[in-house]
Parts: C-alpha cells; structure tokens; sequence
C-alpha cells in the first residue's frame, strides 16, 4: 500500500509543476481535420510544407472518426470554450451555421486578391461565402454519381456501359447469371443515400432533382416520380449479396477490386481505393456516370472553414487559405483523393482518364447549371433534413418501411419534421 | 450491523461537560469539510449542466445553444415518436432496445460476475493468470475489439464461416445482420467487455468479508451452497448496489459499443438512447431534440433508481 | 478461508474438476477476440484479405507492430503511438489518484462519520454517475475556457498560470469531477461492511480522524482500491469524448485519440493488421495496471485486527 501512495505522491507532484498554456503561436496555423489515413495525410503534408517555405508552422489537430463527425463535436467545444482554431475542416451547411453564429473570419480581402469568384463555380460559392463575406476556402470536389466497374467482371459477363436505369439492371442481371455478386453495396445508411441521390436523379432528371432535394419542394417530395425512384431502389437491392448489412464502403470497394462483385455505386472517394491497390482505369476497372446522370454533377465538397481568430494570427490563416487554393495544390492534392479541383482552371495534365472526365464534366455542369449538392452528403440540406431523409431511405432497404408508397409518406413528414 | 454516529456521540459528551474548544469542533466539522469539496464539485458540474440541459429542452437550440425559451415542441415530437412502431421510429428503437439490452447487460454481468468471483474464491490455483483474462476486455479500445467481434459475428467471415469450413454446414449464425437480433449481439460483446470487471468488484467483496464468519459458518456444518446463500451473498449486498450502478450507467451510456459493432445496425435498428442523444445533439444540429432526450432519460433512470436506492439506503440506516 | 474443499473430502476432486472446468471454459470465451486479434495482427495484408480470420498466420510478420509502435501515421505526424504514452500518463495518473483518495475520505466520512442528511447526500453523488457526458461536453467546455482565460491573466500578472488552460490539467480536472460518483460508491459500500466497532475503538482511545483513517481503514482497504484503480484508470485511459475535445492537438493529445486517428480512416485500405497491433500496445498500460493491482487482491486483515 505503502508504495503505491508513494507512486500516486510522485504523480500529483508531476502534474502541478507543469508549466502553463503556452502563448499563442502567430506564425503557425492550427488546423482541425480528419484526413487522417495514410494517403490524405500524404496529401495534406504538401500544404503543411507549402507553409513551411512562407515561414509558418503548422500544429496538427486530427480527430477522426465517424467521417467527420468526432472532429465537429470536438470543434463545437472548442468554439465552446473561446478557443478558435486557424481553420478547421468542415462540410456545407455546417459553415453557414458557424458564420451565423457569428465565429467565421473574413477572406474576402485574400479572395479578392486570388479572384476566387470567377473560379469557384457558384454552388460552391453558397457554402463558402456567408453575406457577402468570403468564410471558407474550398479544397476539392466530390461527385457522388458514378458507378465503380470491374473491367476483368465486365469483359466475361460480355457487358457494355449501362446508358439508362434499365441497361443497368440488365447488366446486373447478366453479373447474376455469371454467378458474380452484381452489385457491392454497404448496408449503412449514409451509402445507401448516396446510392439512392444517383437513382432520384436518374429517374426524375436534373430538375426534379435539385426540386427535390435541393429546394424541398413538397410536391415533388410526394410525387409519383419519387415512388418510382423507390421502386428502382428496390429493384436494385435484388442485386446485392446477404451479407451487405453494415459493410464499410471500403469493403464494398474491395470486393470490386477483386472481382467478387461486378459493381458498386459510390462517389469518386473509391478511386482512391483503386489507385492505392495499384490498378488503372480503363485496363483495370471503369468509371462511368450513373446511368441516365451524364451531364450532371452530383457534389460534395470539403472546406476550410476560416474562423475568427485574433490580428496577430489573420496573416498565418491568410497564407493558409491561399495555398489552400493555389492551382499547385489543388492539382497534387485531389490526383491523390480522387475528388478534382474547386477552381476550374486547374490544368488536368497529372489527372488518371477518370479524374480528367470528373474536371470536364465539372466545368460543363458548372457551366450548365446542373451542379447539384448531394442530400446524403450534407450539400442539400441542413443536417437535420439530410439525416432525417437518410433513416427512410436505410429503413426501405432494411425491409423497415415495405412499400415505395410508406417511404414517400415517411419521407414527406421526415422531412418537414426536421425542418 | 447498526450504527451509531461518532460525531453525534462526541458531541454530546463534549457538549456535557465543558466549553467547547476551537479544536474539538474543527474536530466535529472535519468530516464535513472532507466531504464539501467533491459534494460542491458534483452539485455545480453535475446538476448544474443538468439544469442546464432542462432548460435548452425548452428552447429551440439548433447547433449551438439558443437561450430564448420557446415552448415544449421538443418533447411533442419526442412524445409523438414514442408511439411510432411501424415503421419505428429511431427514439422508439432506442427505448425498447436499451429494455431489452438493459436487462439482457445487467442480468448477465451480475450473473457472470459473481459466478467467476465465487469460483476464484475457491483457493484457485493460477488465479493470477485467470483474473487479468477475465479483466482484460476492459482494458482495450472499443474501436478495436468492435472491429474484432464485428468479424468474428459476421457470417461471411467468422464463425459461421469457420464452422462450414470445418464440416459443419448447416450451423447459422447472422444475428449481426438480422435488424431483429441485432441487439443480442450487442449484448454479447458488452457482457464479454463488462462482466470481468463485475466480477472483481464482487471479488473484493468476498475479499473483505471476515474470514471468521465463513469458518464459523462451516463448523455449524452449513453446505456450501448454504453457505453462499444465507450468510455470503446477503453480506455481498453493498456489491451488488455498487454493480448495479456501474452497470446501469454503462447501460445507458454504451454508445461506442453499438458504433464499433453495428454502425447502427441494419436499418439502424441497433440504436440505444445515447446513439439518439448524441446523433441529435451533435450530427443533426437539433440540440433541443438532444437535451430533451437526455432529460427524458434521466427522469427514467431516476424512476427507477431512485425507489431502489430509497429502499437499500433505508434499511442499511439506523 | 476455504470454503468448498474442505466440507467433503470425497468430493472435493469431483468439485475441482468442476470449477476448473468451468473457469477455463469462460476463460475462452474472454480469449476469442483477443486470438483473432493478435493473430490479425501477425498477419500480412493479403493474407488477412484472403484468408480465415481465425485461422494462424502462415507467413506471420512483426512488421504490424514496428508500425504501429513507430510509423504510423497520427494525422500529419507519422511516427506511430510511441509518443503518446507519456500525454496520457501524466493525465491519467493524476486524475486517478485524486479521485481514488476522494473517494476513499468520502466513504469513510459517509459510513463512520455520518451526519443529518448524510444519505440525501450520497444519494446524489451517487445519481450523479448517470450524466450522459455528451450533455456536458459543451457547458464544461465553456468553463474550462474561462478558467483558460483566467490562466493567461495569472500568466500576464504573475509570470505563471498555475497550469489553469493547460489542457493536460483540463482533462484532470473534468476526470475527477466525474469519477468521484464512483470512487465514492464504490469505497462507501465497501466500508458499509467494516467493523465499526473498530473505529469506535479507536476513538475511545484519542485517534483523531485522519489517524483512524490511516492507521485503521486504509490498510484493510486493499480489495476496493484495486478494484477502484482499475475502473479508474481504464475509463480515463480509454476516454475519447473529452480527450478529443479538450485536448485534440498532435503534442498533448492521449493515446486514446491517437488510436482512433490512426484506427478510424475512413479512405485508404484499412491496415487491420497495425490496428490490431495498435490497440493492443495501447491498452498495455491498462493491462500492466490489471496485473500489478491485482497483487493487492487479497483478504482484508481485520479479522488479525481485532482479535489482536
């Protein structure tokens, strides 16, 4: 007993010599993120040393977990508590909601000087630009609407790209004769909402989706075109193998790469799964856009949102947020995510063919409004709404909710609900 | 084992005789300025944030707290999802799944716990080795061992894929991807990483028990199932309120458990009200939804704890 | 002491077989995760992809381990866990000392010192252990950014902060808030069961009330404080909620965090094997503490106390 007084003595003794919060640093940044995996680390440590070579350090606050959501309840208290980080990394509405609560810093000065208006596409520009004021510095693209092909699968089951949702299905039927798994899917919620953005939008069109899931517009909520996309989501999950519930999409993704499945549904995050298994689009695996979804884009993106720190520490965030967008970065660090750039001059040569359609297909819709946030990603609604629309669609799959006519009647109240 | 208060005795006796000195109530008040700091500390950060928490119920906090009182539409919708079963809604799978995990965890960890505590209490040889096993699962990150009983629960790849290869073919066992049974496999894993720590609760609960008494016991020529029946386990009393809580609060609190595990299971059909608390506070940005979750479960739990303590305090008293 | 052996000599091998049994049989059951684990964790990457997961590794590797023990990536810093022992030792040892000795002087006051309202008391220290930590995660956020700003004034005044904003001494302070519950539970219902007679006795011969704390209760408090110790030191070890957002950043975040930094990536292949390798070195404080207290575990001494 004796001893073990002593051991807890010695401690106690430790822990009150300490020395107090250090001074705040002015020339380092202080970044809360939650790329934390070996390749998105690799990537970021090229902004870290873009800084380096302006003079400014970098402390490190990765919090992973949850794709984001341990990071934004550690940033809730941190904003709590008085202490802002330089930026944090942070998705859609979540910006406005911290620009509304009055935190966010302002980079208008900066984006001015970098003329970020002409080259951030204007749906962008709604999450990172808060009343005027320049809030946040875009760091990549996401699109959600591709499909994920095996090449080896494609070429023995005699298969060709799927042009329309019925293609689709036969080729998945063709997948199931050949006594592959056709259709690789995560029975989690927030994949099968991502799955089901790219189905509203093939099955309704471009302006049923952003009516939908942008705009939240009732009608088109409660619509026969949403019961069809049910339906379609329904069909689909005729495809997937019995073991699909609570998979990490990962696993999805691998089960493609070694040609277990044909297929799988998943925004341009699962290149980055081929690549770092070493295999190449067109030889080893394909990427197409959902059937019935070319010409447009169904995004997310990541930011930097900037907040509100002290003068001393404004010229360090500044320096961050400039290298953020700078072409040199936003090329080296999106070859390596699989996402492609948030400014749309960035040249595409280091780009694999995938990544090269995913920058021309960004720039068109861009161009021709039809770049629509994903629901299922946080870009078409609050939290709140998205979440709430994520239970029906994962409560349809699990067999919960049994009929297309039950999910349009849930969602219709989920949705209002929650707004 | 009745009791009789010191500082009441001292104090009457002081009281009798003589003045009393600087020392002697300094003496008298110690006890109480012992206690004071940590009953402040639970007072100020405990019911404190809780009345806190009751009032952000009240208001329409979204993701950050919002102080203007607005109504009771927080526990309306919390109230009207209650009833919502078909299909369920996410608060009624939470409240019924905590039921039956509640329930399932406790009834089991008890079980499991004094159990090994009563084995190892029988001059086992290696007791040294089997306790940290018995410990261990304690010991790890759940973010990891979830990993690990996610694996070794899913059918296409643990043990029901081991017993095929092994011959047996017709063994089934996928109640990790059965949005009925999915809560029985949280159980499992929860009772595998808690039951060891009951059982050294009640380990030292046999420990401290005078060994006398147990002799005495024998040369009266008691059994030892009778020993353990009329004069062990009713001595273990204290133990079993003490694992009760610890187990009723893990209960409550197990949210890691069900994330690392199932991801929610299918459907989300493996929520608890933690899950719930937490998606709502921090992920759906409807605070007020959280809070008044959280309270909700406290007004539960101490409707349950509170009769109980009620009764074990009271008897334990003068 | 014994108990089942001595009763019936002929059947007491019967018995031993029995218990022997069954401790061994629940020993398994406890053991299966950890195989898989350590198996994992001696395996190379395609191996664990193709293979059985309960099956040996046929080709087994340390490999996993160097990594994770001194390359794996903890957000941008890649030089594996080692670092992080430290950040969290000099919180949790703290943390589990104060907390551990409250607890101890509560109980005893709450048992042998009782007062009016002695169990409205308890009883709310005790209900206390129920707060759900999320809901406090943001009002103790506030507080401790007060408590932060008042440092950097002691700073400015008197050259030193007195380790108030220090998120090292945060994490302490928030974890022995929520620890006292328990420690108090667990050492009130311990010494419930302790003689009083014995510290009536010794109050009669002029003991004062640390000497009787000393002198008397403590040294037959060997059992509750390993037990306390133990429930202690895990759940502050393994805490990831508070520590994640009082003390997330790279030079003062505990082991926790950084497990589940490099645990929980949600893109990349998952590396099972240096996870599995990673969370097994991390728990290994917790591991020796379990080993180490477990020695105290033996019978109180009261019965040698009072019959002299």
């Amino acid at each position: 007993m004796k001893s073990i007084v002593k051991v807890f003595a010695g401690a106690l003794l430790a822990s009150t010599v300490m020395t107090g919060a250090s001074l705040a640093q002015t020339k380092e940044v202080q970044m809360l993120h939650w790329w934390t995996s070996g390749g998105e680390a690799a990537a970021l440590n090229v902004l870290k040393q873009d800084l380096a070579k302006e003079g400014y350090g970098w402390k490190d606050v990765p919090v992973a977990g949850g794709g984001g959501d341990a990071a934004m309840t550690a940033l809730k208290a941190m904003v709590a508590a008085g202490n802002y980080p330089t930026a944090s990394q942070m998705l859609g509405y979540t910006v406005l909601d911290y620009a509304e609560a009055g935190v966010m810093g302002d980079l208008t000065e900066t984006a001015k000087k970098e003329g970020w208006d002409k080259v951030v596409p204007a749906p962008l520009q709604k999450f990172s630009v808060y009343k005027g004021k320049w809030v946040a510095a875009p760091v990549n693209v996401h699109s959600v609407n591709w499909l994920w092909i095996n090449k080896a699968v494609m070429d023995k089951i005699g298969g060709t790209e799927p042009k329309t949702f019925d293609d689709f299905v036969a080729l998945l039927d063709k997948a199931k004769k050949a006594g592959v798994i056709p259709l690789a899917l995560g029975g989690q919620s927030w994949q099968e909402a991502t799955m089901f953005d790219s189905i509203v939008l093939s099955t309704g069109g471009a302006d049923f989706y952003k009516k939908a899931f942008n705009d939240l517009d009732e009608a088109s909520l409660k619509s026969d075109t949403m019961k069809k996309a049910f339906d379609n989501l329904g069909k689909l999950k005729a495809y997937v193998d019995p073991n699909y519930s609570g998979r990490d999409w990962n696993l999805a993704t691998a089960m493609v790469i070694k040609g277990d499945a044909l297929v799988q549904v998943m925004g341009d995050w699962a290149k980055g799964e081929f690549v770092a298994a070493k295999k190449a689009p067109g030889t080893d695996f394909l990427c197409y856009r959902f059937p019935g979804t070319d010409g447009t884009v169904i995004y997310n993106s990541d930011m930097f949102g900037m907040f509100n720190v002290p003068a001393d520490r404004r010229a360090a965030q500044a320096a961050l947020a400039t290298a953020t967008l700078s072409k040199s970065f936003q090329s080296a660090f999106n070859v390596v995510k699989g996402s492609v750039p948030a400014r749309t001059d960035v040249p595409d040569t280091a780009f694999d063919a995938c990544g090269k359609k995913g920058i021309a297909d960004l720039k068109s819709a861009s161009e021709k409004n039809t770049l629509f946030g994903s629901l299922a990603q946080g870009y078409g609604a609050p939290p709140a709404v998205a979440n709430a629309y994520k239970d029906v669609v994962t409560k349809f799959v699990h067999d919960q909710i049994k009929t297309s006519d039950e999910a349009v009647k849930q969602l219709v109240k989920a949705i209002a609900d929650a707004k | 084992m009745t009791i009789t208060t010191l500082p009441d005795r001292v104090a009457a006796q002081a009281g009798a005789t003589r003045p009393v000195s600087l020392r002697e109530r300094l003496q008298d008040l110690l006890p109480k300025i012992v206690l004071a700091p940590s009953f402040v500390a639970v007072i100020v950060f405990v019911y404190g944030f809780i009345l806190w928490t009751v009032y952000l119920s009240f208001t329409n906090s979204k993701t950050f707290p919002n102080y203007n009182l607005t109504g009771t539409r927080a526990y309306e919708r919390l109230w009207g999802w209650t009833f919502e079963s078909d299909p369920p809604s996410s608060w009624y799978t939470s409240i019924t799944n905590l039921g039956t995990f509640g329930v399932l965890y406790i009834g089991l960890c008890m079980a499991l716990g004094l159990l090994l505590a009563i084995l190892l209490d029988q001059k086992i040889r290696g007791e040294g080795i089997l306790r940290p096993i018995y410990l261990y699962p304690m010991a790890l990150s759940f973010i990891v061992t979830g990993v690990a009983w996610k694996w070794f629960l899913d059918p296409g790849l643990g043990l029901e894929k081991t017993l095929h290869a092994w011959g047996w073919e017709s063994f089934h066992f996928d109640w990790i991807k059965n949005k009925d049974r999915v809560i029985y496999t949280v159980v499992i894993a929860g009772v595998w990483q808690a039951s060891g720590f009951v059982m050294a609760m009640f380990l030292a609960g046999l420990r401290g028990i005078d060994s006398e008494i147990m002799k005495a016991a024998q040369i009266d020529g008691a059994t030892t199932v009778q020993l353990y029946r009329r004069i062990v386990i009713p001595m273990l009393r204290p133990i079993f309120l003490s694992a009760f809580i610890v187990l009723a609060h893990m209960a409550i609190k197990s949210y890691d458990l069900v994330v690392a595990l199932t991801s929610g299971g299918p459907g989300g059909s493996a929520w608890l009200p933690s899950n719930f608390m937490y998606e709502y506070t921090f992920k759906r940005n409807e605070m007020a939804v959280g809070s008044a979750s959280a309270v909700i479960m406290l007004m539960t739990i101490s409707a349950i704890i509170v009769p109980y303590l009620y009764s074990e305090l009271r008897e334990k008293g003068r | 002491m014994s108990t089942a052996s001595s009763s019936a000599e002929g059947r007491s091998t019967l018995d031993r077989v029995v218990i022997y049994g069954l401790l061994g049989l629940f020993a398994a059951f406890y053991l299966i995760p950890l195989f898989v684990m350590l198996v994992t964790s001696f395996k190379p990457m395609d191996e664990i992809q193709s293979g059985n997961m309960l099956a040996l590794p046929r080709d087994p590797t340390i490999e996993p381990w160097m990594k994770a023990w001194g390359e794996a990536c903890v957000g941008l810093t890649c030089a594996g866990i080692k670092g992080y022992f430290w950040n969290s030792t000099k919180m949790v040892v703290p943390a589990v000392a104060i907390s551990t000795v409250l607890g101890a002087l509560n109980g005893y006051v709450l048992t042998k010192w009782r007062f009016r309202g002695h169990k409205v008391v308890f009883g709310l220290m005790l209900f206390a252990c129920f707060i759900p930590f999320q809901a406090v995660l943001l009002p103790m956020a506030t507080i401790l950014g007060s408590l932060g700003r008042f440092g950097n004034d002691l700073q400015d005044l008197i050259g030193t902060s007195l380790g108030f904003g220090n998120p090292t001494v945060n994490l302490v302070i928030v974890h022995v808030v929520y620890g006292l519950g328990f420690t108090t539970l667990f050492f009130r219902n311990y010494y419930e069961a302790f003689p009083t007679e014995l510290v009536k006795a010794a109050q009669v011969d002029g003991a004062s009330f640390f000497q009787i704390f000393w002198r008397i209760m403590l040294p037959n408090s060997a059992p509750i404080f390993v037990v306390t110790v133990i429930y202690q030191f895990t759940n502050i070890w393994n805490d990831f909620l508070f520590a994640s957002a009082y003390a997330g950043s790279g030079d003062v975040m505990p082991m926790t965090v950084a497990l589940n930094n490099v645990v929980n990536t949600s893109t990349g292949v998952v590396e099972y094997n240096v996870n599995m390798a990673a969370a097994i070195i991390a728990a290994l404080p917790t591991l020796f503490v379990y080993v180490v207290a477990g020695r105290y575990f033996v019978r109180g001494l009261m019965a040698g106390a009072v019959k002299g």
